[in-house]
């Protein structure tokens, strides 16, 4: 089984690109993803609890 | 004979290093507490997709154009490169987020935070060139793209796209330098400075 196969079966990227247009806005559903994943990301370091921190509440002020 | 030595341009730097960064504020056992949450972490995720890009970069140039085009080793070291990228970038982003949501420029940082913008900046100049250098119909479609753009600034005769050993260097020699100067440069001003705290927890901070 080469490394290609196996990775690719994830997901088929072999193909053009799908576009979304609004208005003057055209944007690959790839970079889309990309631009929603950053926003959850984001949204995600800011309201879940990193672990240990309750440890860590006698450390520097 | 201390007073001709104290004035060596040599011990003259090390105290003004010594002085400026001292080994446990350039390596601290600690860190604030309020640094224990995600929104931190995205720093450090920057710095180690950036390591990662570095790392399949050597290993691509050594082997060349040819090799990561057929080999199966090859390709995958080629997408290591490509996926490090896209990792280096969405992090740098949220960390940015993060940094102009707590006004990461308060109290003195504001060196801090123009280097950490102008390294947004060139990390795109080396993505860009990165993208002209891949060999593929790919650059070739983006370097004909982007010439006319480029033109329109009247940069192109001297920043030239169609250029492909000049796009080259720049990918793997100047711009790397330069990156990896300005981050070293930010890394050590954070260690300076220290972590920016959270407005709510420290409202004297930089008015």
């Amino acid at each position: 089984m080469s490394l290609d196969w196996g990775l690719g079966a994830l997901i088929n990227l072999n193909h053009p690109g799908h576009y979304l247009h609004w208005h003057v806005i055209d944007v690959s559903v790839a970079n889309l993803t990309v631009m929603v994943l950053m926003v959850v990301a984001f949204v995600a370091a800011l309201v879940l609890p990193f672990p240990g921190r309750k440890h860590r509440k006698g450390e520097e002020k | 004979m201390s007073t001709t030595i104290d004035r060596q341009w040599t011990t003259r730097l090390r105290k003004r290093v010594e002085g400026t960064l001292p080994p446990e504020k350039l390596l601290p056992d600690t860190q604030p507490a309020y640094v224990a949450s995600w929104i931190y972490v995205f720093g450090v995720l920057t710095l180690v997709a950036m390591a990662e890009v570095i790392g399949t970069g050597v290993i691509l140039a050594i082997f060349g154009p040819q090799w990561w085009h057929v080999s199966s080793v090859g390709h995958f070291i080629n997408s290591m490169h490509l996926w490090g990228v896209e990792i280096f970038f969405f992090a740098m982003i949220v960390h940015l987020w993060g940094k102009f949501a707590m006004a990461a420029w308060r109290g003195g940082r504001t060196l801090t935070w123009v280097t950490g913008a102008v390294t947004f900046l060139a990390s795109i100049l080396t993505a860009f060139t990165g993208y002209l250098s891949q060999t593929n119909f790919d650059s070739q479609w983006i370097s004909t793209q982007a010439k006319d753009g480029i033109n329109s600034t009247g940069g192109g005769a001297f920043f030239n796209v169609l250029n492909f050993g000049q796009m080259l260097m720049w990918h793997i020699v100047l711009m790397p330098i330069v990156a990896v100067a300005l981050v070293a440069f930010h890394v050590i001003l954070v260690r300076i400075k220290g972590v920016v705290p959270p407005i709510v927890e420290n409202p004297e901070v930089g008015q």
